[in-house]
């Protein structure tokens, strides 16, 4: 009988501490191997909170699936309730959405401080399916449920000094203790030009899926322009100022190089750290093509005729 | 890896899994330079055993980070990457943090240290500094405002890169001349 001899040596030996986590390894290998990077299932993530009276629905978003609730509501950018895209659902608790108020200021007729609950009931709330297209290369198609910025705008009279709309959200640590760092020059500001507020598109939502606009999505009501990138939808207004110069916007002000007051979707005027051409759409494995003004081109691009929108980015 | 198979990665997988694979590299790139100041300054020996696998995981996963983002986040776009590494900064250093690693993967065997002589092979093993730098600069300049994790990793990396320039514990040393090498 043949001595046995080992032709494996010490070092060959597995160490000890991969040996023990062998079934991740291969679950991971498996994993990739299965595709099992592809993101879960819609689950039967149902839609909760209060339901809103939607008095007609509105598809913009060329037919396709909205991303569902589970997704909308937990993979946020709201830096006042933490920098991860997990943290705003999971701090959302100390947002107090009621009782809120939203001042009308500056070069209106009309201004003032309205309670939210008055505010719900001046318009009529619709139902808009809407892409959104972040900065970051990644786009939802959401539901939103609220009313036309061109409507409030016409009802508070703006004088015609009013060339710039600028939106302001809460300043409060104790609600939103993300403020207690200067990760970004609170208080968050935003702005739009005239025409761009008085379009048809731009949007005060006030709910998602036909319930209240939970905490972490900007509740208790907030700003969504789907032609530009989601940084633009400033979160839990508490003004809503008109004024001749255009406002300082807080992305801009923190990256200016990165971050303009336009903030037009464009495919073909990249970030500097990354190109803007794609974009991944939450719940699909292939990236896919950025259209101009996310798909909204021919509701839009005639408010920026002549202008170089590589400049004004 | 658990999330992984359970789907807790949350509505975006694919950045998920990729910033995971970044954070795992760094933070073993930087637990691979803690042996040898544990040695000099505390005079432990046996974490000395774990520093080749310790940077070969390191190496491992940030190859599995560059092929992710290549092969899945970019649908194996290869001329899409060319021109990223070229045009972005923190693609450029991430890149050639990696690219730094791979003469280190490639002599981490006995046979490479004999080859080259132990000496030799140590001034080659010296690029490890150069690679965690070039690591933490890419975290660095990828997050977009917050710049608070990356600054642990910067930390903690330049804290291990400092402390090489504190005087070895001569006593220890001395009393135990056969700890040497």
């Amino acid at each position: 009988m043949r001595r046995f001899r080992p032709d494996v040596g010490e070092r060959d030996v597995t160490p000890e501490s991969l040996w023990l986590r062998r079934r991740e390894f291969l679950a991971l290998g498996a994993a990739g191997a299965a595709g099992l990077v592809l993101p879960r299932p819609a689950r039967a993530g149902e839609p909760t909170g209060a339901a809103l009276q939607i008095a007609r629905r509105v598809e913009q978003a060329g037919g396709e699936d909205p991303t569902p609730w589970d997704s909308v509501t937990t993979y946020n950018n709201y830096y006042e309730l933490g920098t991860e895209k997990g943290d705003p659902s999971r701090n959302a608790g100390t947002l107090r959405p009621r009782p809120w108020s939203v001042a009308i200021e500056g070069e209106v007729a009309r201004p003032g401080t309205v309670g939210i609950d008055e505010l719900l009931r001046w318009f009529p709330l619709e139902e808009r399916v809407y892409r959104m297209r972040c900065v970051e290369a990644w786009s939802m198609v959401i539901p939103w449920v609220g009313f036309p910025l061109a409507a409030l705008v016409k009802r508070v009279e703006p004088t015609s000094r009013a060339k710039y709309v600028a939106f302001r959200t809460l300043q409060d640590p104790e609600q939103l203790p993300g403020q207690r760092r200067a990760v970004l020059p609170w208080p968050y500001v935003e702005g739009l030009r005239i025409d761009e507020a008085t379009h048809p598109l731009a949007l005060i939502a006030v709910g998602l899926y036909g319930r209240v606009l939970p905490g972490q999505n900007g509740a208790p009501l907030r700003l969504v322009v789907p032609w530009k990138y989601g940084f633009k939808g400033a979160k839990s207004l508490v003004s809503i100022r008109f004024q001749k110069e255009r406002p300082k916007t807080t992305w801009n002000e923190a990256q200016p190089s990165e971050y303009g007051f336009w903030a037009n979707v464009n495919p073909d005027v990249d970030h500097p750290r990354w190109s803007q051409a794609r974009e991944r759409r939450i719940g699909e494995f292939f990236r896919r093509k950025t259209l101009p003004f996310n798909g909204y081109a021919a509701e839009v691009a005639s408010l920026y005729t002549g202008m170089d929108l590589r400049r004004e980015y | 890896m658990a999330d992984l198979a359970l789907g807790r990665l949350g509505a975006n997988p694919i950045e998920a899994i990729l910033n995971r694979l970044g954070f795992w590299t760094l933070t073993l790139l930087a637990a691979s330079l803690v042996p040898t100041p544990a040695r000099s300054l505390l005079g432990l020996s046996w974490p000395i055993r774990l520093r080749r696998m310790l940077g070969l995981f390191a190496f491992t996963y940030g190859t599995l980070h560059l092929l992710f983002y290549v092969g899945v986040d970019q649908g194996l776009d290869v001329a899409l990457l060319a021109k990223d590494v070229a045009k972005r900064k923190f693609m450029t250093v991430g890149f050639a943090a990696w690219l730094t690693l791979v003469p280190l993967a490639v002599t981490s065997t006995d046979a490479w240290v004999r080859r080259l002589g132990f000496a030799r092979w140590k001034r080659l093993h010296r690029l490890v500094y150069l690679a965690a730098i070039l690591g933490v600069l890419h975290f660095v300049w990828r997050v977009k405002a917050d710049l608070s994790r990356p600054l642990v990793h910067a930390s903690v990396i330049g804290l291990l890169l400092a402390v090489r320039l504190l005087p070895a514990r001569r006593a220890r040393r001395a009393s135990h001349p056969s700890a040497a090498a």
